[in-house]
């Protein structure tokens, strides 16, 4: 039996200066880069496929595939481009991460790279968070003095570049082929696929684009194989990977555990949900993915059975509500948010979003129109699958996945307003000072 | 104010750090706010020059991204996140505080020029939430009271440090790190805190851990080995779109 909780990435996040290189090494850092080395690049694809690890950014797609997919009778250079923009609402991990162990992923950097045979790589960060940057900086030069990046990488004969790159502000930079755009110089607009980033990618040339956490897990597979990754999950879901509990909850944060454990049992190891809460919402993966409820606490939380009650796994951001939060205030402002973050380049998304904010705004002041609830959903089912990106999708989400939880709530936006029904003060985090 | 001949040999050194000119466009504008307090007319044309690309294509991307200002700023930039979570855990009634408390609406700057404030979206400190950031630094688990605080301290000239980061210097200041430039201020404040350790201190009291790697027994191999697959498995739209037609591309 594996442990309920299973931390890897984070296990050094509470020691002493735990960014610096000395830490990292004193910690056995290092070390499956110089086993990975002594590797054949192409053992180093089918190590990670074998282990089953699936991108975490919010797809799923396996990573040690995505990797055998570049080319390598492909005359261009190739790149690998991390994508550290994390900025899906409730998405919350890679950022500590690389504040506390910048090291772990520059690791797996350099192993991904040496893989796919990338001379050049890139951590594409958002720019809003400052702190992490630096470290990140700081942990690719201190890197590169010990001859883990540039020429030679410690005499077996592999080069890598590594280039931080902190973005500018703009949720719509994560989705992988708007990052490039960004990371060219451009306005980050989702690109047209075929032609994959795998074959034209960053400089019309062969690029892997993977999330934080997918390339940190990779030192740890490398130094513990294959077989140590797949008995923690499940058979599909193999492998650790980091939860992230927010919201009207005891003791949110960050959760390391199996994949497949569920909310309820994550719940009740932090002390469940604030004083004289109960649950009533909450999103398995982010604000792009379905809400579920309380009758779904108890599915294992890999990437089948959240898809199989309707949802996604998505990034593992669960954001929990209780009772004193309005449904309805959540999805105008979740949809306000997509609105703001779409890119423009399509008009099912761009009209779409701005459409179901004024219909929202409405249903959220109580001033709501007969009609409004099937509008909404008949937006949502136009955007659907008509956008040119994956945004699109996920702006309709969480519209109507309210509504088929909770469209008494939305019914009743016709006369009275959320604040009057659920008062926005009893929600906060210090709802006793507000009270007093 | 014009450009310094320090500044013009910085935006060239970015362009030349990439593979192709051109993507240091980002950080290049993030220099020119550092030492102009904002997206310059003469910053975008230098931009421009310097990557032989029109002064319309700069300025288009220079308002495509939110962190880019075409009006001058505060010494400080104070962002309260008002996504979701952050809103209903309390961000919203910190940003009502503060607009009340400073005479402000958003993204305006305080008559004393000090503060500059904004309503942002997620930064990915939900766990923290309320979460306020100063100069993109992280201002953890806020109450209207604590921010008013931070706030009064700055426009006072007083020491504020970040609750997960470095004493607060200013906007410009931490506009230049963004652009590439290391500031010393690295070793400042923890690895991590509070939530971010929730679940170790936990596994910590229950005596869990990941298995050693030789205790440890795979279970029975389901992974697909082709791309149709990875498909069916990949349970989301996103994994779709990313890897549907990826069978056209070969
Ligand atoms: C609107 C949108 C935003 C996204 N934001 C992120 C992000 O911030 N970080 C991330 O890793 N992936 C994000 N993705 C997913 C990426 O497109 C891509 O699937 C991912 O980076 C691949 O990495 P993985 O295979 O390691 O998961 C986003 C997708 C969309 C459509
Ligand atoms: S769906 Fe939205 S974000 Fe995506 S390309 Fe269309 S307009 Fe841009
Ligand atoms: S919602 Fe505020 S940090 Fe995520």
């Amino acid at each position: 039996m594996t442990d309920t909780l299973t931390p890897v990435l984070s296990a050094d996040w509470g020691n002493d200066r735990a960014w610096t290189l000395k830490a990292y090494e004193q910690t056995g850092g290092y070390a499956a880069l110089k086993t990975a080395l002594t590797m054949a690049p192409d053992d180093v694809i089918t190590l990670v496929k074998d282990s089953g690890l699936r991108g975490r950014g919010g797809a799923g797609f396996p990573t040690g595939m995505k990797w055998s997919f570049i080319p390598q009778d492909n005359p261009k250079p190739k790149y690998l481009v991390v994508n550290a923009d994390e900025s899906e609402p409730g998405t919350c991990k890679d950022i500590p991460l690389m504040l506390a162990t910048p090291h772990t992923l520059i690791e797996g950097v350099i192993i991904a790279a040496h893989a796919i045979r990338a001379k050049t790589a890139f951590i594409y960060v958002r720019g809003e968070v400052l702190h992490v940057v630096r470290r990140l900086r700081a942990a690719a030069r201190e890197a590169a003095e010990a001859g883990y990046l540039g020429e030679n990488i410690l005499g077996s004969g592999v080069d890598l570049e590594l280039i931080i790159h902190a973005g500018a502000g703009a949720y719509i930079c994560g989705e992988e082929t708007a990052l490039l755009d960004s990371l060219e110089g451009r306005r980050g607009q989702p690109r047209l696929r075929p032609p994959f980033p795998a074959l034209e990618g960053l400089y019309a040339s062969p690029t892997v684009v993977n999330n934080v956490e997918s390339i940190a897990s990779v030192p740890s597979i490398v130094k513990n194989g294959v077989e140590w990754f797949g008995s923690m999950g499940t058979e599909k879901s193999k492998g650790y990977t980091l939860y992230s509990l927010s919201g009207h909850v005891k003791r949110p944060g960050q959760y390391e555990a199996p994949l497949g454990i569920t909310l309820r049992q994550l719940l009740d190891l932090g002390g469940g949900m604030r004083e004289g809460s109960q649950l009533k919402f909450w999103t398995p993966g982010g604000s792009s993915t379905p809400i579920l409820t309380a009758e779904h606490l108890d599915i294992p939380l890999d990437y089948e059975a959240v898809g199989a009650a309707g949802s996604m796994l998505g990034t593992k951001a669960l954001q929990v509500f209780d009772q004193t939060t309005s449904v309805v205030r959540c999805v105008l402002r979740w949809t306000e948010f997509y609105k703001h973050e779409s890119c423009g380049k399509c008009t099912p998304c761009r009209e779409g979003t701005w459409w179901l904010v004024q219909t929202l705004q409405r249903l959220d002041a109580g001033e709501g129109k007969s009609g409004d609830i099937e509008l909404l959903l008949d937006l949502c089912e136009n955007i659907v699958g008509r956008a040119f990106c994956a945004l699109g999708d996920g702006a309709a989400s969480p519209i109507t996945s309210a509504i088929q939880y909770f469209r008494k709530e939305f019914e009743a936006g016709m006369h009275t307003p959320s604040s009057w029904a659920f008062p926005p003060e009893a929600s906060t985090l210090f709802a006793q000072e507000v009270k007093a | 104010m014009t450009l310094s001949e320090v500044t013009i040999s910085e935006l060239r050194e970015l362009a030349s750090r990439y593979p192709e000119a051109r993507s240091a466009l980002l950080p290049m504008l993030h220099l020119v706010q550092s030492t102009e307090g904002n997206v310059t007319n003469q910053g975008i044309e230098l931009c421009a020059e310097i990557l032989g690309i029109s002064a319309a294509e700069v300025s288009g991307v220079s308002t495509f991204y939110t962190m880019y200002k075409r009006r001058p700023m505060g010494k400080h930039h104070v962002g309260v996140c008002t996504n979701t979570l952050c809103a209903v855990m309390g961000g919203d009634a910190i940003f009502e505080r503060l607009k009340d408390h400073l005479d402000v609406g958003n993204d305006e700057t305080t008559d004393d020029g000090k503060v500059t404030l904004e309503h942002i979206e997620c930064n990915a400190a939900c766990d923290f939430a309320p979460v306020m950031m100063v100069n993109w630094e992280f201002f953890d688990n806020q109450t209207p009271e604590s921010a008013i605080e931070v706030v009064d301290k700055l426009r006072a000239g007083k020491k504020v440090q970040a609750t997960r980061g470095a004493t607060i210097t200013s906007w410009r200041a931490a506009e230049r790190v963004l652009a590439g430039f290391e500031d010393g201020l690295v070793d400042q404040g923890p690895a991590a805190a509070g939530p971010s350790l929730a679940g170790l201190e936990i596994a910590a009291e229950k005596g869990w851990s990941a298995p050693s790697a030789n205790e440890a027994k795979a279970k029975p191999n389901e992974v697909p080995d082709d791309k149709v697959g990875a498909v069916e498995q990949a349970d989301t739209s996103r994994a779709e779109s990313e890897t549907k037609d990826e069978e056209g591309k070969k």
